[in-house]
């Protein structure tokens, strides 16, 4: 072997690395015992597998030490559960249920009056949150795609549709929800003005998350590597149709989980419409709270709320997993 | 006049030349392999004819046609010119049926049975007819490359542009697409590639063209240049495909 300046590429043979050892969980399994009914199995198999190991039964050591980890591990969450629930459950017996008395008053709960006049209000919320929803999808679509234009000629639009996201993402919705629902009627300006308190609110969570979801549509549509607009436009489609067929199909189906997201925070935002008079849901709550001198009411509005948003979300990850599953990527 | 010429062809990428003054004339049916190291402009090249990337300095003309600088018809040049990629670039969200009969329905507004039937055709003479309804990622590199292929065919170009099409192929996959080249050359297709496979340029190359640093140091007939390279660029060049056992 000749003589090199370098260090060689293979190093001598070494000591090899002791891999005999049994992993037995002690400390963590102690730990769990915070949550006895499965801490104790964690820590009586991490004792086992110490003795055994002792006894140099290794196979059967390592086999209880992992046993360890899973009850110690299964501890961690059902203590968390367990104690979260008796904590609430805590809340409401002390101090002679209060809190039940305020906030669940069992009565009003099944008072049918409640849910109806609440539901009532709710359906507000829904129509807003469908109209609003539909517009922000389409909107948002276009801001995100004015704000991608190439070329210096396209400057000016582009830098509208930015002042457009900047200004409206800068603002808190409250704000917008004031100036537009108040404002815009008190003016009367035309084309604008003499629409309802509905309409308004419309307006204006389109305006806010019209600027929002387009930020989202514009990180998809970056995330398209330039390859496929280069194999688009080799083929002698135009950038436009490149957008429609090629590059925004691909990435709506990146950002359907973010842009869903924004959808069910747009449903939750509708209630703001209660700051301009409307009788929503929250409304329609408070006058039910006001009437019987409970905060019954926003817990109903709340139920109603969250059985919106729930199936949502597991709707949606349903379908992220279901188009994994049938499509893995692009390049 | 030949049917594609270049003339004084520059091209920058800020402050990289990459293309510095390119002379370049292909003759209708004309096979012409441009090879070279890595970096010396090739891809930029095959890309400044489609108007891919804008040349900067030169002109290109296809068939007595200005295909370079302000004004040009882009889309209706890339009709007529098909390029093929490295990296396939398949549409993902698309069957392969769709990938084939998107331009050809969108860009040439055939209808779209005529495109399907078409598309269908293609796909049987590559043997895939019965891939038409998988989504490109249950095909093999290869499979994705020939359809790649066939996709440019569909808008019946009168040129085609090969960037390196078996360079991210596994070596067994790499036969199946240039049997597909080798046929369009048979066919009397005008065609241009850049290519690493030196046995197949020699094989079906009318003429070659070795870039360095972004000019065409020598061009001449296959034979010519494998065999008898006068200048001392291309003598190293070949002798490091050697080296490698490639050629």
């Amino acid at each position: 072997m000749s003589e090199s300046p370098y260090p060689a590429l293979v190093s001598p043979d070494r000591a090899p690395k002791r891999l005999g050892r049994v992993l037995t969980y002690r400390r963590f399994a102690v730990i769990s015992l915070f949550f006895p009914p499965t801490g104790i199995p964690a820590v009586i198999s991490s004792l086992k597998a110490s003795r055994l190991a002792r006894q140099g039964d290794i196979e059967a050591a390592r086999l209880r030490g992992e046993r360890a980890r899973e009850w110690a591990w299964y501890s961690v969450g059902f203590g968390l559960l367990v104690y979260a629930v008796a904590f609430v459950a805590y809340l409401m017996l002390v101090k002679g249920g209060s809190v039940r008395r305020v906030n669940f008053n069992w009565n009003l709960l099944t008072t049918r009056k409640v849910w109806s006049v609440i539901g009532e209000g709710f359906l507000l919320n829904l129509r807003v949150f469908a109209y609003s929803a539909v517009v922000v999808l389409i909107w948002a679509l276009i801001v995100a795609v004015v704000r991608m234009l190439p070329g210096k000629q396209c400057a000016p639009i582009r830098w509208l549709a930015t002042a457009y996201c900047d200004v409206f993402r800068a603002i808190p919705a409250l704000l917008v929800i004031g100036i537009v629902g108040f404002g815009i009627p008190k003016a009367n300006p035309p084309i604008i003005g003499g629409h309802s308190d509905e309409f308004y609110a419309t307006l204006a969570l389109v305006l806010v998350y019209g600027a929002y979801v387009s930020e989202v549509y514009r990180a998809g549509i970056s995330s398209i590597h330039w390859s496929q607009t280069a194999a688009a436009r080799s083929l002698g489609l135009t950038y436009g149709q490149t957008m429609q067929h090629v590059v925004v199909p691909q990435a709506v189906r990146r950002v359907v989980l973010p842009l869903m997201n924004d959808m069910v925070a747009l449903q939750k935002e509708t209630s703001l419409i209660y700051i301009l008079g409307g009788l929503d849901a929250i409304n329609s709550a408070r006058f039910i709270n006001n009437s019987r001198a409970s905060f019954t009411g926003y817990t109903v509005a709340a139920i109603m709320f969250a059985s919106i948003s729930l199936p949502l979300t597991r709707l949606l990850d349903y379908f992220t997993k279901r188009q994994h599953r049938r499509m893995s990527g692009g390049s | 006049m030949s049917f594609l010429t270049m003339t004084g062809v520059h091209k920058h990428f800020g402050l990289n030349h990459v293309l510095r003054g390119i002379d370049l004339e292909i003759e209708a049916h004309q096979v012409v392999s441009l090879i070279g190291t890595s970096g010396s402009g090739k891809s930029t090249l095959l890309r400044c004819v489609n108007a891919l990337e804008a040349i900067d300095d030169g002109e290109i003309r296809l068939d007595g046609d200005r295909v370079s600088g302000r004004g040009i018809d882009v889309d209706s040049l890339r009709t007529q010119v098909g390029i093929v990629f490295q990296s396939f670039n398949l549409f993902p969200h698309m069957t392969v049926l769709k990938n084939i009969t998107l331009a050809p329905r969108k860009v040439l507004g055939v209808d779209a049975d005529e495109a399907d039937a078409r598309a269908m055709q293609l796909l049987a003479r590559i043997g895939l007819a019965e891939k038409a309804k998988d989504y490109p990622d249950r095909l093999s590199g290869g499979q994705q490359q020939r359809v790649a292929i066939v996709r440019a065919l569909a808008m019946e170009p009168r040129l085609m542009l090969f960037d390196e099409i078996t360079s991210a192929l596994d070596p067994e996959l790499v036969a199946e697409v240039l049997n597909i080249v080798r046929d369009l050359a048979a066919d009397g297709m005008t065609m241009m590639l850049a290519t690493h496979e030196m046995h197949f340029a020699r094989e079906v190359s009318s003429k070659v063209c070795f870039l360095d640093k972004g000019i065409i140091l020598e061009e001449g007939p296959p034979e010519r240049i494998f065999q008898d390279p006068t200048e001392e660029r291309t003598q190293a060049f070949l002798k490091r495909i050697i080296d490698a056992g490639r050629l």
